[in-house]
């Protein structure tokens, strides 16, 4: 009984963000030694439970007097996993995540021992298309490793990766025609979500894997940026304090250490997000909690001024690829409100102006496919269009039925979850349209 | 009686470090010789001193170490240091600078 109470009290106080786990030791063995000492005046466990607790101070109280002593947790730390519990194995984790990282950097280079140089002039044509392969193998090495996913699954995974490999390199492409194109974009797409194989250690099928797939490539986007910026201060300062002694560090850098350290940084970001994930609050979301207001105002005013001024959209050549990064954003935006949304809770003010921005992407994007069908009708296909056309179609499937999960969830007629097993049972369709771009798509239209 | 908040946290430290001069305690133990000291009229919320302690800990005044209580548990000791008996020195006098101080004044003597 009194044990239960003593559980519920220290699972209550360990939330206080400035109290460690020392610290509720410390103050569990306080209550006990005050519950101890009233029973033996006479008090039942439950009421010495109850006068220790109160003398113990309100959490809040409690918290604010640890906050002000301890202001230093309250930004949590990075790189300090709890060393006395885990440090070898963290030692390790970071060892094989700097070998993969160098395995990257060395693959970049490995090109040239056959003879491809990054400065020839198509040289373009060889390592553009083939970015994802000096990178993401490294990555979902490391999460095998990490993992300790089964053999079929690493069989699964050199699978994929083999058959992008050929495609991209053996099929005989008109070397940057359009579909060549294409393939070189989609590539990446297909493969990063082969690695989300990895990263799910092959539960593949496990929502809530997906799900924290989803979270993962969010942080590792951000953790690529800031390390990339980081990275630019780097050089610029090299640069510097080597022309300052009359030398001219610029081709070496430019044909070794940022390539090199750029594809080493992939799995850099990827080792920091996986290490930080339990400590650190998502970034991702709160981008998305600043700019869904922001965008749903952005449509709202491009709507009504459309409405307004009576102007139809002048589909340009590439102006349906804009929409459809629109889309993508839009579900993007959706996608990180729902990865850190507590399924529970009621809907709120957020959750109708999601709604609004998806009913307003929607109407935007019929104004754009009423348009650009009309030039298809006129001048045929090709390519590009019906590439862009697919991925339209695909994204418009997603937030209409999004959209009408969220109304059954505003009008209390269904709950929350519906909504994310609809994000991450999507998932595999961005997958199979992405390999779908590049390996049928150059055959369909004859290399070109 | 109640004792000002800010007198409350002024004379924290040198009461703390005065209890652990006597020798080792912990934060419950503290807690319970300072009502003693003062005849039950100071009451501290318990869970100001844990802070209190950090903060002195932080400061190099006392050392903290893992034990045990008498029934097995995890218990947090603390010790006064030689800075910490050091500042006790400090802060007696000038406790008894104050006190000689408003001792003078017609305060005492009302």
């Amino acid at each position: 009984m009194i044990e239960a109470q003593i559980n519920e009290w220290r699972s209550y106080v360990s939330r206080g963000r400035a109290i460690d786990a020392a610290d509720v030791s410390e103050l569990e063995d306080h209550l006990r030694s005050q519950v101890a000492d009233l029973v033996k005046s006479g008090l039942s466990d439950e009421e010495a439970f109850l006068i220790g607790v109160k003398r113990l101070g309100q959490l809040d109280g409690l918290s604010h007097e640890f906050a002000r002593e301890h202001s230093e947790r309250l930004w949590k730390r990075l790189m300090v996993p709890d060393a006395a519990k885990d440090g070898g194995d963290w030692r390790r984790e970071v060892g094989v995540a700097i070998a993969c990282a160098i395995a990257a950097g060395a693959a970049v280079k490995l090109p040239e021992l056959f003879g491809v140089s990054m400065q020839a002039p198509d040289a373009d044509w060889f390592y553009v298309p083939n970015l994802s392969f000096f990178t993401l193998p490294f990555l979902t090495a490391f999460f095998v490793w990490k993992r300790g996913v089964s053999n079929a699954t690493r069989m699964g995974l050199a699978a994929f990766f083999l058959v992008g490999a050929l495609a991209i390199n053996l099929m005989p492409f008109v070397q940057g025609g359009h579909t060549h194109q294409l393939a070189a974009l989609h590539l990446p797409i297909a493969l990063w979500l082969t690695v989300g194989i990895a990263y799910a250690g092959g539960a593949w099928r496990d929502q809530d894997q997906r799900m924290n797939y989803v979270r993962f490539t969010g942080e590792w986007f951000i953790y690529y940026v800031l390390i990339a910026l980081g990275g630019g201060v780097l050089m610029a300062t090299t640069m510097f304090v080597f022309q300052a002694i009359g030398l001219d560090p610029e081709k070496f850098m430019q044909t070794w250490i940022i390539p090199c350290c750029a594809a080493g940084a992939v799995v850099i970001a990827g080792m920091l997000v996986e290490a930080k994930q339990s400590v650190i609050e998502n970034m991702a979301p709160v981008l998305t909690y600043i700019f869904t207001p922001l965008f749903t105002l952005l449509l709202l005013v491009f709507l009504g001024t459309t409405v307004v001024t009576g102007s139809g959209i002048d589909m340009k050549r590439e102006s349906l690829i804009g929409f459809d990064l629109l889309l993508v954003l839009v579900v993007g935006l959706l996608l990180y409100a729902i990865s850190a949304r507590d399924l529970n809770k009621p809907a709120g003010f957020f959750d109708v102006l999601q709604f609004v921005l998806v009913i307003c992407a929607l109407l935007v994007d019929a104004l754009a496919l009423w348009a650009i069908l009309a030039r298809i009708g006129a001048f045929g296909f090709s390519p590009n269009k019906v590439a862009a056309l697919g991925e339209n179609l695909i994204l418009v499937a997603n937030l209409g039925w999004s959209a009408v999960l969220y109304w059954r969830f505003l009008t209390k007629r269904a709950a929350f979850a519906p909504l994310e097993r609809w994000q991450t049972a999507f998932l595999p369709v961005y997958a199979a349209w992405a390999w779908l771009v590049v390996l049928i798509f150059p055959v369909v239209f004859r290399f070109v | 009686m109640d004792i000002g908040k800010d007198l409350v946290a002024a004379s924290a430290t040198p009461l703390v470090l005065a209890i652990l001069a006597e020798g080792e305690s912990y934060g419950y133990a503290i807690l319970k010789r300072v009502s003693e000291l003062s005849g039950g009229e100071l009451q501290w919320t318990d869970g100001m001193l844990y802070p209190v302690l950090h903060r002195l800990e932080r400061d190099g005044l006392v050392k903290a170490s893992w034990g045990e209580s008498e029934s097995g548990r995890r218990r947090k000791y603390y010790q006064l240091t030689k800075a910490g008996t050091a500042e006790l020195e400090a802060q007696k006098k000038q406790w008894q600078i104050v006190n000689k101080a408003l001792r003078a004044t017609p305060f005492h003597s009302k």
